[in-house]
C-alpha cells in the first residue's frame, strides 16, 4: 500500500464518493464528490484527482486532490450518492433530500430537486412539526430509497415531485443504511441489529424476511452487498464486528468477524474485485480485507453443514467454474487465516467517517477534517 | 495583583447606541451575549429597547477561519505524536525527536502562512487582502519566536554551532519577508564565511576556531592600520564591518531589516564562538543601538529579547498577551514541558502553566461548533483538571443527530464516564419515546444499561396493548435476545409476547404454564393481572382440559388476591358504577370458568391415574 496523499479540507467530511465511470470506459476514475458535517455552513463539494503530470500553481503533486466546485447544503451531509454523471441525492440531517446538479462547463453544481419533508416524526400538517435527519440514501436510477431517524422508508422517483411509495413506521427504532439486493427488494440495517427485507411489488407494510445477530442487539450502521452475488451481503455494527450473511440461507450470519474497535461506519465490496472489502471506523483506521486465494483445494472450509452442502453441490455441477463465483465470504474460516487484513492510513487519525473504492483508485475522509486518496490500490 | 498590561480594547456593536442605553452581557464559555436594554441613564425609560437584536461576541475569531482550521488540526496530530513519544528515550535520541516534532511545527504554520498569503494575494477586496496579509504577519512573527525557541531552549545549541543556527533563522526570515532585499543580503553575508567554517563534517574543535578566528580578525585589523585599502572608502567600510566595528555595521542599516539581524551580523564578525548565556548582552545592546531613541521596542521584539535572556516564563507571558489565540503558546509551553524546562509554576488553582494554557486553549475549541473533537484529546493530557473539564463540556454538545451521539458516547466509554453515558442515553431516549420510537428509546437504554428507562418503556408498550388490543412494533418485541433481561418489565414484555405467539401456534399447555408463571413469579404488574387472566379465559373454555387442578387453583388464589385488594378509584359516580359493572362481570365470569375447569380437571385427574 503506497502512495496516500492527504489533504487538510477545514471541514469535517461525513460522506465521499467517486463519481461512477461511463459504462465501458477504460479510464481510472478521476473525481470525487465529499458532504460535510457539523459545521454550520455545510457544503457539497466535488473533487478532481487531475491528470497525471498535473503540476498547478503552488506544485501540487500527481495525487493532490483539487477542488473543483462546492455548494452550501443545510444541515450535516448524512449520506451521498451519485445517481448519474451529473446528478448527486444528499440525504440531509434536517430530513431533506435533494438531488443536486452539476454543470461541468462551468463547473458549478445548483439544486435540481429537493423532498423537503421526506422524513419526520411529526407530520408537516401538524403544529408541531418536528423533522427527523435521514440517514441512509440509494439510488438505482430513476429510483431513488431514503430511511431515516424515523423508521420510515420512502421510494423516489426523479422528476415525480412527491414519493411514489412511503413505508411508515417500517422500523421502531432508527434505520441506519439501505442497499438494493434485486431490483424490486431493498435491505435495511436498524438500531436493533436487524436486517430486513422489504418487496416493493408486495402492497403491505411488512417486511418480506427479518433476520437478526444472535445474542446482543448491537446497532448495525452499514450495510453493502456483494457486486456479482445478490443474495452476499456484508453489515458492520457498533461493537466494529463485520458479518457477512446469506439471506437466502436462515436469519443468522453466515460469519462474524471481530474487526474494529468502534462502531464500524461504512463497508464496502470492491466493484470489480469483490474478493477485496473495505471499512472504515471510528476508531480511526480503515481496513483492506483480502480473501482472494489461488488455492484451488477448498474442502478444508466447510464448516457448516448447510453451505457445505450447497458448495459441495456447486462445485461438482459446475466443474470448471473458477472458484471465485462462489463466494470466498460464505465459506470463510477465519481460523485458516485466509483473509489478509491490511490498515491503510499511515497513522491513527480521528474517526473514518467513510470511503469509497473504484478501480484502483480508493478515497475516504476523516473527522480530522483531512481526505485521504489513493490511486494504487492493488500495487 | 495583576496590574493591566495595556489599554483594553473597545468594541462598538452595531445599532447599540450605548450613549443612551445601558446595555446588558452575559459571559459564556466562549462567547459574550450582549444586547440593548431599555433602561435609560439620564432620561425616561423607553418601552423597548430601539436596538432590537441579541449580539454573541467572539473574541478568538481564528478558529473561525478556515485555513487556520488547518493549522489547528494538523498541529492536533502533531501534539498526539509527541504526547505519545516513550517516555524512557533520553539523551540525544530524545532530543532529536523533541527538535523533529518541533520542526513540524512550524512546517505546519509555514504551510498555512503560504496558504494564507496566496489567498492574500488573489483577494479581490483590498480589506479583506489587508485581513490576510496582516494574518500571514502574525503568521511569520509565530514562527520567528518558535524558531528562537528552537534553536536555544531545544536544540540547546551550544557555542560554535550555535551562530550557524541563528545566520540560519536569521537567513529564513529576513528572506522570506523580502524577496528583493534577500540578494543583497545574500551577497553581504560573505562567502568567505562558509569556507570558513567549513560547513558540513566540521571536525575542528571550538578552541581551533577560535584560534583561527582570532588570527583572522588580527590580520583584518592590521590591515586597517596599516590603510591598505585607503584608497578605496568602500573597501575600508568593508574591513571594518569585518571587524565587527558597529558604527560601520550601522551604516548599512537599510539592508539590515531589524535589530535580530543586526545582531547576528555583529556577532558574526566580533565574536562568533559567543557562549548562549553571552547572548542577552549583545541583544540588549543590539537592539538599543539599532532603534537608536527613534522608536520603541514592539511587542515582537520584547518577545524576541525574553528569549535571548532565556527567560521562558516571560517569553510565554508576552505572547500570550500579544495573540489573540491560545493555539502559539499552549503547543510551545508543552513543547518546552516536555524538555523539561518549566519549573512547576503553580498558578492560582493548583495546575502548572502547561495545563493551563492546554486547558484554556481546549476550551477554546469546544466553543466552536466542529473543533471540539480535537478539544477532547487536549483534556486526555491535562492530568489535574482535564477530565473534569470534559466531562463539563462533553455533557453540553448540542446532539442534532444519531450519528452525532453516538460519537459523543464513544469518546465517555472510552474514559468510562459513566455517568455521562447515562445522562445522555437518558436524554436521547426520553427524545425518542416523545417521538414515539420505542425501538430507538429501548436501544438507548440498552446502550446505557439503564434498568429504569427500559421498565418505561416497556410500560409504553403494554399501554399500547392494553389501548388497542394489539402489538406495536412486533418485530421489536419478538426479537429482543439477551436484552430483556434488562429489566424486569422487559421480560415480562417478551415472555407475555411469547404466550401470545404459543396461543396463535396453538401450543396451549405451553401457553398455559407459561401464562401461570408470570403471575406467580410477580413479574407481571399488578395492573396488568387482570388482563392476564382475562386471557386465561379461553383456555379456561377450551373443550380439552388445559389447566390443571392445581393450576386452576394458583389462578383462583391470584383472582382473590386481586380482588380483595383493589384500591379506590377517585372517578366520578357514574363512571365508577360502570367500571364496577363491567369489573363485576368480568370476575363473575372468571370465577365461573375457574369452577368449571376446576371440576373438569379434577374428575379428569380422578379419573386417569395421575396425569
Amino acid at each position: 500500500m503506497e502512495e496516500i496523499y492527504a489533504k487538510f479540507v477545514s471541514q469535517k467530511i461525513s460522506k465521499t464518493r467517486w463519481r461512477p465511470l461511463p459504462p465501458g470506459s477504460l479510464q481510472t476514475a478521476e473525481t470525487f464528490a465529499t458532504g460535510s458535517w457539523d459545521n454550520e455552513e455545510n457544503y457539497i463539494s466535488l473533487w478532481s484527482i487531475g491528470d497525471f503530470g498535473n503540476l498547478d500553481s503552488d506544485g501540487g503533486f500527481e495525487g493532490d486532490h483539487q477542488l473543483l466546485c462546492d455548494i452550501r447544503h443545510h444541515g450535516d451531509v448524512m449520506d451521498l450518492q451519485f445517481f448519474d454523471q451529473e446528478r448527486i441525492v444528499a440525504a440531509s440531517s434536517t430530513g431533506c433530500v435533494t438531488v443536486f446538479l452539476h454543470h461541468p462547463n462551468n463547473q458549478t453544481l445548483s439544486v435540481n430537486q429537493q423532498w423537503t419533508t421526506a422524513h419526520y416524526h411529526t407530520g408537516p400538517g401538524s403544529p408541531s412539526y418536528s423533522s427527523a435527519p435521514c440517514t441512509g440514501v440509494v439510488c438505482n436510477n430513476p429510483e431513488i430509497v431514503t430511511v431515516g431517524e424515523d423508521g420510515r422508508i420512502n421510494l423516489f422517483r426523479a422528476d415525480h415531485k412527491e414519493a411514489v411509495r412511503t413505508i411508515d413506521n417500517a422500523d421502531s427504532s432508527t434505520l441506519h443504511a439501505v442497499t438494493f439486493l434485486r431490483t424490486p427488494e431493498i435491505l435495511t440495517v436498524n438500531s436493533i441489529g436487524q436486517l430486513k427485507i422489504w418487496d416493493f411489488r408486495q402492497q403491505g407494510n411488512e417486511p418480506s424476511q427479518i433476520l437478526s445477530l444472535t445474542g446482543d442487539r448491537v446497532p448495525l450502521h452499514c450495510v453493502d452487498r456483494h457486486p456479482n452475488q445478490q443474495h452476499v451481503v456484508a453489515t458492520g455494527g457498533q461493537d466494529g464486528m463485520l458479518s457477512i450473511w446469506d439471506v437466502r440461507q436462515g436469519t443468522m450470519p453466515v460469519s462474524l468477524l471481530k474487526a474494529h474497535e468502534a462502531e464500524m461506519w461504512e463497508v464496502h465490496f470492491h466493484p470489480s474485485n469483490p474478493e477485496h472489502l473495505f471499512t472504515c471506523s471510528e476508531d480511526g483506521s480503515l481496513w483492506h480485507w483480502d480473501a482472494s486465494t489461488d488455492v484451488p483445494e477448498k474442502s478444508s472450509l466447510f464448516h457448516q453443514g448447510r453451505s457445505s452442502t450447497f458448495l459441495s453441490h456447486s462445485i461438482s455441477n459446475q466443474a470448471n467454474v473458477h472458484q471465485s463465483v462462489i463466494s470466498s465470504w460464505l465459506s470463510t474460516d477465519p481460523a485458516k487465516d485466509r483473509i489478509e487484513i491490511t490498515s491503510l492510513l499511515p497513522s491513527r487519525s480521528l474517526s473514518v467517517n467513510t470511503l469509497d473504492v473504484l478501480g484502483p483508485c480508493l478515497v475516504c475522509g476523516t473527522d480530522a477534517e483531512a481526505i485521504y486518496v489513493t490511486r494504487h490500490l492493488f500495487s | 495583583m495583576e496590574e493591566l498590561d495595556g489599554e483594553p480594547t473597545v468594541t462598538l456593536i452595531p445599532g447599540v447606541n450605548s450613549k443612551k442605553n445601558q446595555m446588558y452581557f452575559d459571559w459564556g464559555p466562549g462567547e459574550m451575549l450582549v444586547c440593548e436594554t431599555s433602561f435609560n441613564k439620564k432620561e425616561k425609560s423607553e418601552m423597548v429597547p430601539s436596538c432590537p437584536f441579541i449580539y454573541i461576541i467572539r473574541k478568538d475569531v481564528d478558529v473561525y477561519s478556515q485555513i487556520l482550521r488547518k493549522l489547528f488540526n494538523e498541529s492536533h496530530g502533531i501534539f498526539l505524536g509527541l504526547q505519545r513519544i516513550d517516555e524512557e528515550l533520553t539523551g540525544k535520541s530524545r532530543k532529536s525527536q523533541l527538535v523533529r516534532v518541533s520542526k513540524n511545527y512550524r512546517s505546519v504554520i509555514r504551510a498555512c502562512m503560504e496558504e494564507m498569503h496566496q489567498v492574500a494575494i488573489a483577494a479581490k477586496d483590498p480589506a479583506n487582502g489587508r485581513q490576510f496579509s496582516s494574518q500571514v504577519s502574525i503568521l511569520s512573527a509565530m514562527e520567528l519566536i518558535w524558531n528562537l525557541c528552537e534553536i536555544l531552549f531545544i536544540e540547546v545549541a551550544p557555542a560554535g554551532p550555535l551562530l550557524l543556527h541563528l545566520l540560519d533563522w536569521v537567513r529564513l526570515h529576513v528572506c522570506e519577508v523580502d524577496s528583493l532585499s534577500a540578494d543583497v543580503l545574500g551577497s553581504e553575508n560573505p562567502s568567505k564565511h562558509d569556507s570558513f567554517w567549513n560547513l558540513p563534517g566540521n571536525t575542528q574543535t571550538l578552541t581551533e576556531l577560535e584560534l583561527k578566528w582570532q588570527h583572522w580578525h588580527e590580520e583584518c585589523e592590521r590591515y586597517l592600520q596599516d590603510s591598505t585599502f585607503a584608497t578605496s572608502p568602500h573597501l575600508e567600510s568593508l574591513l571594518k564591518i569585518m571587524l565587527g566595528d558597529e558604527a560601520a555595521l550601522l551604516e548599512q542599516k537599510e539592508l539590515l531589516s531589524n535589530w535580530y539581524h543586526f545582531l547576528v551580523t555583529r556577532l558574526l564578525y566580533s565574536n562568533p564562538t559567543v557562549k548562549p548565556i553571552d547572548l542577552h548582552y549583545y541583544a540588549q545592546s543590539s537592539l538599543d543601538l539599532f532603534l537608536g531613541g527613534e522608536s520603541s521596542p514592539e511587542p515582537l521584539d520584547n518577545i524576541l529579547l525574553a528569549a535571548f535572556e532565556f527567560d521562558i516564563h516571560q517569553v510565554i507571558k508576552e505572547c500570550s498577551i500579544a495573540l489573540s489565540n491560545w493555539w502559539f503558546v499552549a503547543h510551545l509551553t508543552d513543547l518546552l514541558d516536555h524538555c523539561k524546562l518549566l519549573q512547576s509554576h503553580n498558578l492560582y488553582f493548583g495546575s502548572n502553566m502547561r495545563e493551563f494554557l492546554l486547558l484554556e486553549y481546549a476550551s477554546g475549541l469546544f466553543a466552536h461548533p466542529s473543533l471540539w473533537q480535537l478539544g477532547v484529546d487536549y483534556f486526555d493530557y491535562c492530568p489535574e483538571l482535564g477530565r473534569v473539564s470534559l466531562e463539563l463540556h462533553i455533557e453540553r454538545i448540542p446532539l442534532n443527530t444519531e450519528q452525532k451521539a453516538l460519537k459523543v458516547l464513544r469518546i465517555c466509554e472510552q474514559r468510562q464516564m459513566t455517568e455521562q453515558v447515562r445522562s445522555i442515553c437518558k436524554i436521547l431516549a426520553m427524545k425518542a419515546v416523545r417521538n414515539n420510537r420505542l425501538g430507538s428509546a429501548l436501544s438507548w437504554s440498552i446502550r446505557a444499561k439503564d434498568a429504569a428507562f427500559a421498565t418505561l418503556v416497556s410500560d409504553r408498550f403494554l399501554r399500547d396493548y392494553c389501548e388497542r388490543g394489539c402489538f406495536s412494533d412486533l418485530d421489536l418485541i419478538d426479537n429482543l435476545g439477551p436484552a430483556m433481561m434488562l429489566s424486569d418489565r422487559l421480560t415480562f414484555l417478551g415472555k407475555y409476547r411469547e404466550f401470545h405467539r404459543m396461543y396463535g401456534e396453538k401450543r396451549f399447555a405451553d401457553a398455559a404454564s407459561l401464562l401461570l408463571s408470570l403471575m406467580t413469579s410477580r413479574i407481571a404488574p399488578r395492573s396488568f393481572w387482570m388482563t392476564l387472566l382475562t386471557d386465561a379465559l379461553p383456555l379456561l373454555e377450551q373443550k380439552q382440559v388445559i389447566f390443571s387442578a392445581e393450576q386452576t387453583y394458583e389462578l383462583m388464589r391470584c383472582l382473590e388476591d386481586l380482588t380483595s385488594r383493589r384500591p379506590v378509584h377517585g372517578e366520578s359516580d357514574t363512571e365508577q358504577l360502570q367500571d364496577d359493572d363491567i369489573e363485576t362481570t368480568k370476575v363473575e365470569m372468571l370465577r365461573l370458568s375457574l369452577a368449571r375447569n376446576l371440576a373438569r380437571a379434577i374428575i379428569r385427574e380422578g379419573s386417569l391415574e395421575g396425569s
